[in-house]
């Protein structure tokens, strides 16, 4: 596979020029404070992993605020519909970096809300894991990689972002978050979402992934004409059309692309509304 | 088109109706940032509706493509001048926006501030840019809007521009550009307007592209406030930001509030090339000391001569975000950078009325307004001034779960306690005395003791302390009274009258009374000594013989005495941080007696105090008026 996992040792500084070196450290310089801001104000913590670029972006972070250790386990929500190149990658990652993966077996589709259109309700399995994994290991917070740029309605959440015990979001009455002072105090029955990556942007994970020699699952580049730009389940996630099959093409790529990086996800385009439901609900 | 890095933060704010959404929807349009199509959807769909088009359906448009029927808070809105990528973080017209535009702003490099030009500044024109102030964003553009309604007069600009910059100086903001523009038509907004040859000032794209990206702040003093201290394996690291200033492996660091001082040994990193030497302002570090002190979360790491002040009490203005009112008592969670206790209101000093900027007395703070209040803590806090130091003088208060206030800190009027803090002559050893305390007090046939009399300016202390001395003196005591002319013309006379040494002048008066109390005399002390902090520190040097007299004359009695016409230059500006004018008096909390020369005759006052004295100090009876 193509994942390296012993990278050669990088410094932002020689991988890009100035400017951009800069850039990519100050978002890791944001992202590591709030990592130690969560380890330090909430436990028990746990991190949900994906395993797709931006987790592993993220992961990488924990990795560097912690001085090579990961102090809280990670979750990861598995419907079992993964691409087999994902199991592959996280099967070789965990014991290589140490890390407490704790596999999170979401509940059969059968089980979802029927009114929810049939992707959608792929993505309410991991939702109703989710709130299995908090309810089971009462976890306080859990952190996400979900980013600003890359869905509508994410772009409004907060950094910490509290949730009532069954995942809702009250979108309408967020706390004021500013000069780095996050929510921190809740009460019983309350667990918060905790956004690292909030600040980035598709393009500078992965510039980010390149200086920092990241592993990242082989789908992300180009196989015969067509890569994955985002993983999902395999039956609800497909390979948009691109030659880019390196990160500095995948870089060119977004640099001239109007297409949305979910856009080889069916369950956005569904309903209007069907991602706001989803996550008022509590997805991630 | 190529993705540029870093894009500016900037926040739009002004009056209701003045144009924000319009200078923005037509910003996005001329500098190319819409995306295909939209234009001539948002002109077909106001021609459906019979309308002409309106530039705020660009803002309109984005909010119901991403958020349906929700409630947009914090949004992104992206677009490109030649210069550089922008990102504008907080959308305007928002139902609870004081709320939100504080989350926005706060992270913002810069603003643009749009006032009406047929309407002149109005309410949320000022407090908008109040508030921009107080949450410590210094560069603003002024768009100066509707230049069409006005015929795009330069005079009516003028004036305007005029009343703009009058505010802003007022709260001390220097806008970097006015400019006259006509949103709606784009003019001076990306490009220049035909329709004003007069104007040769920047566009508005121009001035923002002129502005700086906010740098981290390198050249002031350090400050690291610890996160966390870590002992994943054999090294104890400590982690943090460092938010002002720098340091390199081999500085000697001084840890606030506790004193404590080591140096660094490594700054520690995982998976970098070579080890790290220096760390500066904005990056996040682990490091190591050479002595294992202890060190928490909230500590604040310092340079020995740039430390931050101690002291338990503060000035600050704060805006309050809840519903409920702030009172004098409430006791809320204050949080500074990664540090929180627990603080009290002890005064609302003033409301700040954001229109006239006028200060008012007041005894609740409502929701979403602005006042100055003075907070105390139990523990020692490390603070800056918000002017010198921003991370280390600005906070938040948390009531219950939720944050219901932001404040900036003044450090004015109040000491430094980390000199008195501070254990001298750490190797000094007392040498045990033969005699005892017992056998003075049986020789004088009284205790020693310190009468330590506390009030305003004219209150009346001075003229007390000579009657009480002279009545206890008659009666066969040892009495002797320290003021401020005996102390200040040899013991003290270093020290001049500053926050900092009026805190030394006490304490020197603090342990000087001790020793006397000590040597079995009563030693009376009239000393405004106006902070509580400084008169518990005199009563844990002098321990039970400590007795605190309150002497409470109203300031109105005592500035209609002000016998040494102090009052009268204090109110003309003459005398700075006078106590009960422009620095605080704190009332003692427990003292073990009043007197007030406003209600009582001075003899009734000296009455009490000798009857206090007769009944703790003295060990064997004596005749009256002996
Ligand atoms: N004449 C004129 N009207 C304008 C201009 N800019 C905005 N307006 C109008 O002012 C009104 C309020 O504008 P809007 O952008 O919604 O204000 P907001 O509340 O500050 O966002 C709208 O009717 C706009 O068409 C301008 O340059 N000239």
């Amino acid at each position: 596979m193509a994942a390296t996992l012993a990278p050669e040792r990088t410094n932002l500084a020689d991988a890009f020029d100035d400017d951009t070196a800069a850039h990519l450290a100050e978002l890791e310089a944001r992202t590591i404070y709030i990592l130690r801001e969560a380890y330090a104000r909430v436990s028990p913590l746990g991190m949900l992993w994906s395993i797709g670029k931006d987790s592993n972006a993220l992961l990488w972070m924990a990795r560097k605020a912690f001085f090579g250790r990961v102090p809280f386990p990670l979750i990861q929500l598995d419907t079992g519909m993964e691409l087999p190149e994902v199991y592959a990658f996280r099967d070789e990652i965990v014991p290589a970096w140490g890390l407490d993966l704790r596999v999170e077996h979401c509940p059969p589709e059968e089980d979802m809300d029927q009114t929810l259109p049939p992707a959608t309700r792929a993505a309410a399995r991991k939702t109703v894991g989710l709130r299995n994994a908090l309810a089971r290991d009462k976890y306080r917070g859990v952190m996400v990689g979900i980013r600003r740029d890359e869905q509508a309605t994410r772009a409004k959440e907060r950094v910490f972002s509290p949730r009532a015990l069954d995942g809702a979001w009250d979108f309408r009455n967020q706390p004021p978050e500013f000069w780095d002072q996050y929510k921190t105090d809740f009460p019983d029955g309350v667990h918060v979402r905790i956004h690292p990556l909030l600040h980035w942007s598709e393009i500078d994970i992965w510039r980010y992934t390149k200086a920092e020699g990241i592993p990242v699952v082989p789908l992300y580049f180009a196989r015969d004409g067509e890569r994955y730009r985002s993983l999902g389940e395999k039956n609800i996630t497909f390979p948009v059309a691109s030659d880019a099959a390196t990160i500095d093409e995948i870089i060119a790529e977004l640099m001239v692309t109007k297409v949305s990086e979910r856009a080889g996800r069916t369950m956005d385009k569904e309903t209007e509304d069907s991602f706001e439901r989803l996550r008022s609900s509590g997805y991630m | 088109m190529t993705i540029r890095l870093n894009p500016m933060k900037i926040v739009v704010v002004g009056h209701v109706d003045h144009g924000k959404s319009t200078l923005i929807g037509r910003l996005l349009h001329d500098t190319g940032s819409l995306p295909d199509g939209k234009l001539e959807e948002l002109t077909a769909m106001a021609e459906r509706r019979g309308m002409p088009l309106e530039w705020s359906f660009v803002l309109d448009a984005f909010q119901a493509e991403r958020d349906q029927a929700i409630t947009i808070d914090t949004t992104q809105i992206n677009f490109e001048s030649d210069a550089r990528p922008y990102v504008i973080i907080d959308a305007p017209g928002h139902r609870e926006f004081l709320k939100n535009m504080v989350s926005g702003a706060a992270s913002a490099d810069a603003a643009v501030l749009v006032v009406d030009v047929a309407e002149g500044v109005r309410e949320q024109s000022r407090r908008h840019a109040f508030l921009l102030r107080l949450l410590g964003l210094s560069q603003v553009v002024v768009a100066v809007n509707k230049m069409d309604l006005v015929g795009h007069d330069e005079a009516r600009f003028r004036a305007v521009e005029a009343e703009v910059r009058a505010y802003l100086a007022e709260i001390g903001l220097s806008p970097d550009a006015v400019v006259p523009v006509a949103a709606r038509a784009g003019e001076n907004l990306a490009s220049r307007a035909e329709t004003m040859p007069w104007w040769d000032g920047p566009t508005l794209v121009a001035a923002l592209d002129a502005l700086a990206p906010l740098a981290p702040p390198l050249e002031r003093p350090l400050r690291l406030p610890i996160q966390d201290v870590y002992k994943f394996d054999e090294r104890r690291i400590l982690v943090g930001r460092v938010e002002a200033g720098s340091f390199r492996v081999g500085d000697e660091l001084v840890f606030s509030p506790s004193n404590r001082r080591a140096r660094v040994r490594t700054i520690e990193s995982w998976n970098a090339p070579v080890a790290k030497l220096e760390a500066r302002a904005g990056e996040v570090v682990g490091f190591t000391l050479d002595e294992q002190i202890f060190a928490e979360r909230g500590d604040v790491a310092s340079h020995e001569a740039s430390a931050p002040k101690l002291t338990n009490v503060f000035r600050a203005t704060l805006f309050w975000l809840a519903e409920r009112p702030l009172v004098v008592g409430d006791t809320l969670k204050l949080k500074v950078g990664p540090d929180e206790a627990n603080v009290t209101v002890e005064a609302i000093e003033n409301a700040i009325d954001t229109q006239t900027l006028g200060r008012a007395p007041t005894d609740a703070v409502g929701h979403n307004e602005v006042a100055e209040v003075v907070l105390r803590t139990r523990e020692m806090l490390s603070l800056d001034d918000h002017r010198a130091n921003p991370a280390g003088g600005r906070f938040v208060l948390v009531d219950g779960f939720d944050t219901v206030a932001g404040g900036v800190v003044s450090t004015e009027g109040y000491p430094d306690q980390r000199e008195a803090m501070r254990v001298k002559g750490t190797n000094l050893y007392e040498v045990d005395h033969l005699l005892t305390a017992q056998g003075r007090a049986f020789r004088n046939g009284h205790r020693g003791g310190v009468i330590w009399m506390t009030g305003l300016s004219g209150a009346g202390k001075s003229t007390l302390a000579m009657r009480v001395e002279q009545r206890l003196f008659a009666k066969g005591y040892q009495a002797f009274v320290l003021d401020g002319d005996n102390v200040r013309k040899g013991l003290n006379a270093d020290l001049g009258f500053s926050p900092d040494d009026r805190a030394e002048n006490i304490r020197r008066v603090g342990e000087v009374a001790a020793l006397f109390a000590e040597a079995g005399v009563i030693v009376i002390t009239a000393f405004i000594s106006p902070y509580r902090s400084d008169r518990d520190r005199a009563r844990s040097a002098a321990g039970e013989a400590f007795h605190e007299v309150h002497v409470a004359a109203d300031l109105a009695t005592c500035e209609g005495r002000d016998p040494k016409g102090l009052y009268k230059r204090a109110r003309a500006g003459e005398i700075g941080e006078f106590t009960g004018i422009s620095a605080p008096y704190e009332p003692p909390e427990a003292p073990e007696l009043v007197v007030d020369t406003s209600k009582q005759a001075i003899e009734a006052c000296v009455d009490a105090i000798v009857a206090h004295v007769d009944a703790r100090l003295a060990v064997r009876a004596r005749a009256v008026g002996a």
